[in-house]
């Protein structure tokens, strides 16, 4: 019955977005404003509509109804419960239902927070999130029913994929389809921006703390994958420049664009059709990341040949939106009134750069992904683009682009002087260059790039909290003149700072574990001990074990350091029952100075000694670190957009300009 | 994130095929560190071709230990980087390349980061000089009726 009741809401919701859509352009097509006032409660009620069928969803999955095929594809009665519920958005149908969830409560957001946006918006707004809504529900439906019932029902389930039963998976998904599926929100405020020919100051305010919070998710969303792949796939990497992993980064590196483009436009009413041209661009690469992960079109052509159904209407999805959103954008753009002029070296000018630099990576990571499929569709040639390409595309043009970041926040905005800037990062250049020669030193023989990352890291750090010190003037200024500038300064200012400083913290992590990991491959018996990076290890004995759901091999390992034992590792190899696959589960030891990462190979044939790999993985924690900081900087930003939103008494004055805010 | 992201389950199945990763194994290990370390290097610039975006370097895959093999055969019998990977996609063909050749096939992507750095470049610059054109010209000289009109407005007669 809780199956039909879910299946029910599905088809529901598809009505009520027809509905939501349907209302604002039956409004448009008769010049009645009657019919909008439908759009606010129709996506309030899709939204609960879809929350109840996924709810239904799961708790399929909780009691292990079989009779659902995709609780029977995808669940196993003996799976722990959080894998259970996991195991409901772990396939191909559950976590497109959760897609739609993710569009309908944003959607539900502007519906219900959105009463101080003008009416006429707010209703074009939905109309847009909805008609989203209605090709996703009709792709679930007619392609891809999680809800679909199998009869016999069979006694027991296939199981989930052992390697996606891990907590950071478990809630990986949800984050990345939130910063996903929450650019569909700059998407439709640009397509109803476009649609009402005019555009201001007030839209970026409004599109700026939705994409923001959708890069948030995105951010932490990717770092939770990577970290995920790190110490699960079982060898030390963390970024393998995966097609998948392109797809999610495309749109977080636009996403980014986006984000400073946004703020360009919202304190001083420039760049407007670019940041339109952006939200759009920014939302039709998350539509095609969906499109290269769930159509089967990137493990080969063909694949995607035998079974077109959904590749081919994910694809028309694609087409739909990202064809209609540049062509409403070619037609209407040329009557959006330019705004307010700068100088190339200005704080403008500088985000300007940002964006040139962030869209360019963001092209090469969609060149390199796809370009293999378009030769081998054109020439019938394959190819292959690998990490190598990737890095040696990427690797310089971010260089370039963290190298000048520092200088941004310090022009001012309209007209700016470059020496001024740099006179204020001088010392942070400083601390740089000295970083890179330390570096060089403690690590004889590293290459001049690892002396650079290392000293980029510093130099973002430093550059960001030079910026910071310069607004409270730190040095200059009494101790109470400083805690006062610092309580006065804006959050969103202090966001970008914080945010500033993960990504040097996370380049230190990336240029060191990339630079200085070390690796030792050797077979090992019982009793064995060797000496590893400054560690000693020391094989004790391998033993067996039972899971709840699999059967373990593991090692017995001591780690010391100078003698002294610092903990025991227990790598281990995994034999899960159903379905019947192995894993291998790393066991690491982290520290500040960095990862000691412990794996168990294969046995000799013999039997007399096990393959044993360890790594050191210097700094590898400040990836993640970094990711989190970044995150964390995002949300000081927020919290400062949405108390000026909150305030309608506040709003109804003009806009004061904020002095040198970022 | 590797095989993961949203959870495609084929890819998924494909990298399991390939398993998690044990890859290099001991005793394929050449004694000599230097020519080891080259080993590794060239490995990883060569596709695993029954695994999903894997190289042999990483993957375990049967044929992958088989090409690592002849990835050091090949060293020991004296053949440099390049004589290696020669001799690699002779038998393999380009696909087997993660970073691909320069060809006229491939020249659009190695270029392409080029040239729209530059394309770009070149739309932020026009967007600057424009407005600063406007802004540098002077206003043209009033007409005589304007002049009057002013004059007029001050009340200067």
């Amino acid at each position: 019955m809780i199956v039909e009741i879910g299946h029910f809401a599905l088809i529901l919701a598809f009505a009520v977005a027809c509905l939501q859509t349907g209302s604002v352009a039956w409004s448009m097509w008769s010049g009645d404003d009657e019919p909008r006032g439908i759009a606010a409660p129709a996506a309030l009620a899709q939204c609960a509509l879809l929350a109840l069928s996924f709810w239904a969803l799961i708790w399929c999955y909780v009691v292990s109804d079989f009779s659902v095929q995709n609780v029977f594809a995808n669940s196993h009665a003996d799976k722990p419960l959080i894998y259970k519920i996991s195991g409901a958005w772990g396939n191909h149908e559950g976590s497109m239902l959760l897609w739609v969830l993710i569009l309908a409560i944003f959607g539900a957001a502007v519906a219900a927070f959105g009463n101080n946006l003008p009416a006429r918006l707010k209703s074009n707004v939905l109309a847009v999130q909805g008609s989203i809504g209605i090709a996703f529900l009709a792709f679930i439906i007619v392609t891809s029913n999680p809800f679909t019932r199998i009869w016999p029902a069979p006694f027991e389930g296939q199981g989930l994929n052992p390697i996606l039963q891990d907590p950071a998976l478990a809630i990986h998904p949800p984050l990345l389809y939130t910063g996903y599926v929450g650019f569909s929100m700059a998407f439709s405020f640009a397509i109803a921006a476009l649609m009402e020919g005019h555009i201001g100051a007030a839209w970026a305010r409004w599109v700026r703390p939705w994409t923001l919070a959708a890069w948030m998710f995105l951010t932490v969303g990717i770092a939770m994958g990577s970290w995920w792949a790190y110490y699960e796939l079982g060898w030390g990497g963390w970024w393998f420049w995966d097609p998948v992993e392109n797809a999610s980064f495309m749109p977080w590196l636009a996403g980014t664009a986006l984000l400073h483009s946004a703020v360009v436009m919202e304190k001083r009413d420039a760049l407007k059709v670019w940041t339109i041209l952006l939200a759009i661009v920014t939302f039709a690469l998350s539509l095609m990341g969906t499109f290269l992960v769930r159509s089967g079109v990137l493990t080969s052509v063909h694949a995607f040949a035998v079974d077109p159904a959904r590749g081919v209407f994910i694809l028309a999805i694609l087409g739909i939106f990202t064809g209609g959103g540049l062509a409403l954008f070619a037609w209407r753009a040329p009557q959006l009134r330019q705004g307010a002029l700068f100088a190339p070296v200005s704080r403008e000018g500088s985000l300007v750069f940002n964006n040139l630099l962030l869209m360019t990576i963001c092209a090469a990571v969609l060149i390199g992904t796809l370009y293999p499929l378009a030769l081998e569709s054109i020439t019938g040639d394959k190819i292959s683009v690998g990490p190598p390409y990737f890095n040696s595309v990427f690797v310089p043009l971010t260089l370039i682009l963290l190298i000048t970041l520092p200088f941004g926040p310090l022009l001012p905005w309209k007209r700016g002087n470059l020496r001024e800037a740099a006179r204020r990062l001088s010392v942070a250049g400083a601390f740089a260059v000295t970083a890179g020669i330390v570096a060089l030193i403690l690590k004889p023989g590293s290459s001049m790039l690892a002396a650079l990352g290392i000293g980029v890291g510093v130099w973002l750090i430093m550059g960001a909290l030079s910026e910071t010190a310069f607004r409270v003037k730190a040095f200059a200024a009494p101790w109470p003149e400083v805690l006062r500038r610092l309580s006065g300064l804006p959050r969103s200012s202090i966001g970008g700072m914080i945010a500033h400083l993960g990504v040097g913290v996370a380049v230190l992590g990336i240029t060191a574990t990339s630079a200085w990991r070390v690796e030792h491959i050797q077979a090992m018996k019982p009793g064995d001990r060797i000496a590893f990076a400054g560690y000693e290890v020391l094989f004790e004995k391998v033993a067996a074990q039972q899971g709840p759901n699999y059967q373990e091999t593991f090692g017995d390992f001591e780690l010391s350091r100078g003698g002294k034992p610092i903990v025991e590792l227990a790598p281990s190899k995994r034999q899960y029952t159903a379905p019947p696959t192995g894993t291998s589960e790393a066991a690491i030891h982290a520290s500040w100075a960095g990862d000691f990462y412990l794996v168990m190979g294969d046995a000799a044939k013999d039997g007399s000694s096990v393959a044993v790999r360890m790594y050191f993985n210097p700094l590898v924690r400040l990836i993640w670190i970094g990711a989190v900081i970044m995150f964390i900087g995002g949300g000081v930003s927020l919290s400062d957009r949405r108390l000026r939103i909150g305030a309608p008494a506040r709003r109804r004055a003009p806009a004061e300009p904020v002095a040198g805010q970022a | 994130m590797r095989r993961g992201l949203p959870l495609s389950v084929l890819v998924l199945v494909l990298a399991l095929a390939c398993g998690p990763a044990r890859a290099v194994q001991p005793d394929e290990m050449l004694s000599d560190p230097a020519m080891e370390h080259k080993a590794r290097e060239i490995s990883a610039e060569l596709r695993c071709l029954v695994c999903q975006n894997q190289s042999i370097d990483d993957s375990d895959a049967p044929l992958a230990r088989d090409l690592r093999l002849i990835v050091r055969e090949r060293l020991k019998a004296g053949d440099d980087r390049a004589a290696v990977i020669d001799f690699v996609v002779a038998r393999y063909g380009e696909f087997i390349l993660l970073r691909p050749r320069l060809t006229a096939k491939t020249v659009l992507l190695w270029l392409a980061p080029l040239l729209l750095l530059i394309g770009g470049g070149f739309l932020a610059y026009r967007l600057f000089r424009r407005p600063r054109a406007e802004v540098m010209a002077a206003p043209a000289p009033l007409s005589d009726a304007e002049r009057e009109k002013l004059r007029g407005i001050l009340g200067k007669g």
